[in-house]
């Protein structure tokens, strides 16, 4: 009995979502008056659970019998996560109010998706791993499809639906053939007689199924083709969501099965990460001209940047996890932000979300414009912003592993995509157009806005505040 | 002396671009506010000229502070000889720009201002950054700044110019990156090595790379400042994006910006990878011929006399790269002076420029005529700009090149007359595209009535004016003020590279403070 006290302190982020979300979605169920107290309680309930994981950094190691992660890398991942959900969440407010769904459980799914994600990025048994990820996965599967009454975020929450379950399938085979192979799915187990696997053809072919499920949910190319449709469809900050938190957790899952446990030096396993990566910052970044939606232009940017980390991935070792961890620490500030500006102008304008809605936004909106030339900036990777120190932390690992190539394939891609990035910025800043009014936007949303750029602002400036957390994290 | 100057004069205009942020609701407090901190600026960055002793061939004025510990990033900030002149021509230029500024800017003019001081810290960052990875960081910085100014504030095509500019600039500086990312990991193979961005430090270890690795480096690093120099074939960006700057961003580009990618050459090309300078250095010789002689005939086919300066300016920095690239200590003081004398003289052009097309609000030089007796203030100023340009005797242009061409002579790198014999025809090319341009615009008989109601200049503008003639006519007479400054530093360099050139021991290292 003590120990599971004990253990379930150690995991206070998860535990505290959980309890989050049943509250929420519990007062949901008894209110009366059409008040938003979800939103509140939603909002104080997660800056208490940022709270609760920096409280457990310090305690590092397993609960639960070697079952999840605690403290270090779970800690810190779910401060990723949970930043992710707050933003998401004060930025949709106004956006479910508009469209008359301002429910709890709107917010009580983005609770059991962030819960999915920790889970996910700390489980240490791939059983726990395939929990968080069908908890996530499924609830926002419902929230592709929450503004149920527009056909597009219908496709876009089925499109999701279906493919998402095969992947889930193919992850499930995968771990499937690894037991058969190890006897155990528990990643501690499997790491102390790693190197004997590592030759064996049927653990390998395992290994690939494996990576199909985590490719599938980071977005990379050539399993990407739901991203741009699902994108689109859905709510924007639940595409922003998704692009921020279920991506990252993806990658942290990914880090910690294929990085820290399997640890490949296979040459033939590091050539299809490597292609992946490779296909991915191509067909992302140059697909990414053509699209005339910024959606639509974002999701496929998100394709672009899975592909940068995944030469992180590629290179492996300690530097390329501590650079992944900042690449996606970065780009969760940075994508937050540009999609909540997308989402603010939507929800204030009623435009739509096409490059046109952005046009002379400068003039009549000179704070926002000025803020999303910040995102775009740090997209594009231009120093001191987050976006910059990133991309120089993972070209540093993959240099020391000697994938120089693939380093000079990430700039190459990168300077195809100053393109479409700049685009947006050209058509806010440079032109005009003769929309004059500006609606009022909801002061929250700049606030979390704000939040996101000051996050981009100084974590490029001062990176060392986040590296000394990761140091020795590994 | 000042303790920290290099710190103040770093961070005063940034400072000055969040002051005039705040005082953005009215216009005139916004142009005092930038002009007193830029002012500001000049007055300590003097200080660094008159601080500044040749004699110590540590670096000068040292900042260093811990900035990413785990990677061994620091702030680490000093000047030589060649950095310490270019920071004070950026910070004499910054107020001037303002000034031209002052009624031809009439939208948006806090978002400008802010923009200027902004690209001024950039600027003065990467002349004095000594750490790879800070230098890189401001050399980025410049972008932004920039791409606005020009893409709010410039003529009809300015969003092709500015994309074109910005992309440009891109290409280049991200494979730079890769080769500052490769030299830290290889400072972490030697033996006790770490990965390092200090400059110093690398400034000993890089020559060791073996000269086909060293090649690449060498090439990733010159292509970033080949395109922002830039040298011929790399320089298409430069007309289009010199014809829509506004005038202040004309300045600041020909004036500071292209000095960046000569200012790399030295500081980078030269220093780090002495071997594969010398490999190369006819072929970046040769591109700087061609750049002079290209520059030279394009310019004097140009009808819009903006897009003859800016062309004028290809050439000018050919003559820049040739003196650098022939390794001789006089070649390179020659390059270096014109890299001050090109600043000031096509500087001053573009205001000029920006002057008459504020009055005319056309650049076409069939346009004008007889401008001599309209407006003989601004003639005067024209003629003495324009002779400084092709290089007169007695005025500063004449020096540089001067010294540039006795350097390619003598320079046992190079080995051959041909450059000098080519050069010089550009020189002889600068006369004829100069003076039949100002016989067009100023002589004869006016071609437009409208000519005839042109105001001559006003007190701002002579004032504006009037310190760039002073420098034009200081470095022509006597150049000893910032040759001498610069001797020591350049000396060092080229002892350098000739110990390597000789294949013996280098012995000639930069003291670690």
């Amino acid at each position: 009995m003590n120990q599971l006290l004990t253990d379930t302190l150690n995991i206070a982020p998860i535990a505290g979502t959980i309890v989050l979300s049943l509250i929420v979605i519990m007062i949901n169920a008894l209110k009366k008056k059409p008040f938003q107290a979800e939103y509140w309680v939603s909002v104080l309930g997660i800056a208490a659970n940022i709270a609760l994981a920096v409280w457990t950094f310090p305690v590092r190691g397993t609960a639960f019998e070697g079952m999840v992660l605690t403290g270090g890398f779970a800690s810190l991942t779910s401060v990723i996560f949970l930043v992710s959900a707050g933003i998401t969440i004060i930025l949709s407010r106004d956006y479910i109010e508009k469209i008359g769904l301002a429910h709890g459980e709107f917010y009580h799914l983005i609770l059991m998706a962030t819960v999915g994600m920790m889970t996910f990025a700390a489980g240490t048994d791939l059983v726990v791993t395939f929990i968080g990820l069908e908890l996530m996965s499924v609830s926002l599967y419902a929230l592709a499809g929450f503004s149920r009454r527009v056909a597009k975020a219908n496709e876009a929450a089925l499109k999701y639906f279906l493919l998402g379950a095969f992947a889930s399938g193919f992850f499930l085979y995968g771990i499937a053939l690894i037991y058969g192979m190890t006897g155990s799915t528990n990643l501690l187990v499997i790491a102390q007689n790693i190197a004997a696997y590592k030759a064996e053809p049927l653990f390998l072919v395992g290994a690939g199924l494996l990576l199909v499920g985590f490719a599938f949910k980071v977005g990379a190319v050539p399993f990407h083709m739901w991203v741009p449709d699902v994108y689109e469809g859905s709510p924007t900050m639940v595409s922003a969501f998704m692009s921020t938190g279920a991506k990252a957790s993806a990658f942290a899952a990914l880090l910690l099965v294929f990085t820290a446990t399997f640890d490949f030096d296979h040459a033939s396993m590091n050539t299809v990460l490597a292609i992946l990566a490779v296909a991915s910052m191509l067909v992302g970044n140059i697909v990414a001209i053509a699209q005339s939606n910024v959606k639509r232009m974002l999701a496929y940017s998100s394709i672009a940047h899975a592909g940068y980390m995944l030469i992180g991935i590629t290179a492996g070792g300690e530097v390329s996890m501590a650079g992944v961890l900042f690449y996606l620490i970065s780009y969760v500030f940075t994508n937050l932000g540009a999609f909540g500006i997308i989402s603010m102008i939507e929800n204030a304008e009623q435009q739509g979300t096409d490059l046109e809605n952005f046009r002379g936004l400068y003039y009549r909106r000179p704070l926002h414009a000025v803020l999303m030339g910040v995102f775009m900036f740090s997209l594009i990777g231009i120093p001191p912003l987050a976006g910059f120190f990133g991309k120089y932390y993972i070209f540093i690992a993959a240099i020391e592993k000697g994938y120089t190539w693939l380093t000079i394939v990430g700039v190459v891609t990168s300077m195809i995509s100053v393109y479409y990035y700049l685009r947006v910025v050209v058509l806010m800043f440079f032109q005009t157009s003769e929309e004059t009014t500006r609606p009022a936007v909801a002061i929250d949303g700049t606030v979390a806005l704000l939040i996101s750029a000051f996050g981009v602002l100084i974590v490029g400036l001062f990176p060392s505040i986040v590296l000394d957390w990761m140091g020795g994290l590994f | 002396m000042i303790p920290h100057v290099l710190n103040y004069i770093l961070f005063l205009p940034l400072i000055g671009a969040a002051a005039v942020l705040l005082a953005r609701r009215s216009e005139n407090a916004v142009r005092w506010t930038g002009l007193i901190f830029s002012l500001l600026t000049f007055v300590l960055s003097l200080e660094l000229f008159f601080g500044y002793d040749p004699q110590n061939p540590a670096m000068q004025f040292v900042e260093k502070m811990s900035w990413i510990p785990s990677l061994n990033v620091s702030y680490h900030l000093g000047l030589d000889g060649i950095s310490m002149l270019l920071v004070v021509l950026s910070t004499f230029l910054t107020p001037i720009v303002l000034i031209s500024s002052w009624k031809s800017i009439e939208k948006q003019v806090a978002p400008y201002v802010a923009l200027m001081l902004v690209l001024e810290t950039a600027m003065i960052g990467v002349f004095a950054s000594l750490d790879t990875f800070l230098f890189y960081v401001f050399w980025e910085l410049i972008l932004i700044p920039m791409y606005f100014i020009i893409g709010i504030w410039g003529g009809k095509d300015r969003i092709y110019a500015t994309v074109k500019f910005f992309i440009f600039t891109m290409v280049g500086s991200l494979l730079m990156l890769i080769a500052i990312i490769w030299l830290g990991y290889y400072a972490s193979t030697q033996p006790g090595g770490v990965f390092t961005t200090d400059l110093l430090l690398l400034m000993d270890i890089a020559p060791t790379i073996p000269l086909d690795i060293q090649s690449w480096m060498f090439a990733a690093f010159a292509l970033s400042f080949l395109i922002k120099v830039p040298a011929f074939p790399l320089h298409t960006w430069l007309p289009d994006a010199h014809v829509q700057a506004p005038t202040g961003g004309s300045v600041i580009l020909a004036g500071v910006l292209l000095k960046m990618g000569t200012y790399g050459l030295i500081r980078f090309n030269l220093q780090l990878f002495p071997e594969a300078s010398l490999e190369y250095a006819s072929v970046l010789s040769v591109l700087g011929v061609v750049g002079i002689i290209y520059g030279a005939l394009v310019s004097m086919v140009q009808k819009d006399v903006k897009k003859l300066v800016a062309y004028s300016s290809v050439s000018h920095m050919g003559f820049i790269l040739l003196g650098i690239f022939g390794v001789t200590v006089s070649g390179m003081q020659g390059g270096l002076i014109q890299m001050l004398n090109h600043g000031l003289s096509t500087g001053a052009l573009f205001l000029i420029v920006g002057m008459i097309y504020d009055r005319r609000h056309t650049r076409m030089i069939e346009e004008f005529g007889g401008l001599a007796r309209q407006i003989p203030v601004f003639s005067t100023f024209f003629m003495i700009v324009t002779l400084s340009s092709i290089g007169l005797p007695g005025l500063n242009g004449f020096v540089g090149e001067f010294l540039i061409l006795i350097g390619s002579f003598e320079s046992t790198v190079l080995g051959s007359i041909w450059y000098v014999v080519f050069a010089a025809t550009g020189v002889v090319f600068a006369a004829v595209y100069m003076l039949w341009m100002y016989q067009r615009m100023v002589f004869g008989v006016s071609r437009n009535p409208e000519n005839e109601k042109l105001v001559d200049l006003s007190a701002r503008e002579i004032g504006l004016l009037l310190p760039i003639v002073l420098f034009i006519f200081w470095i022509g007479v006597y150049p000893g003020t910032f040759l001498s400054k610069s001797e020591s530093t350049v000396q060092r360099v080229v002892e350098k590279l000739e110990q390597v050139q000789k294949g013996e021991a280098i012995t000639t290292t930069v003291p670690k403070p």
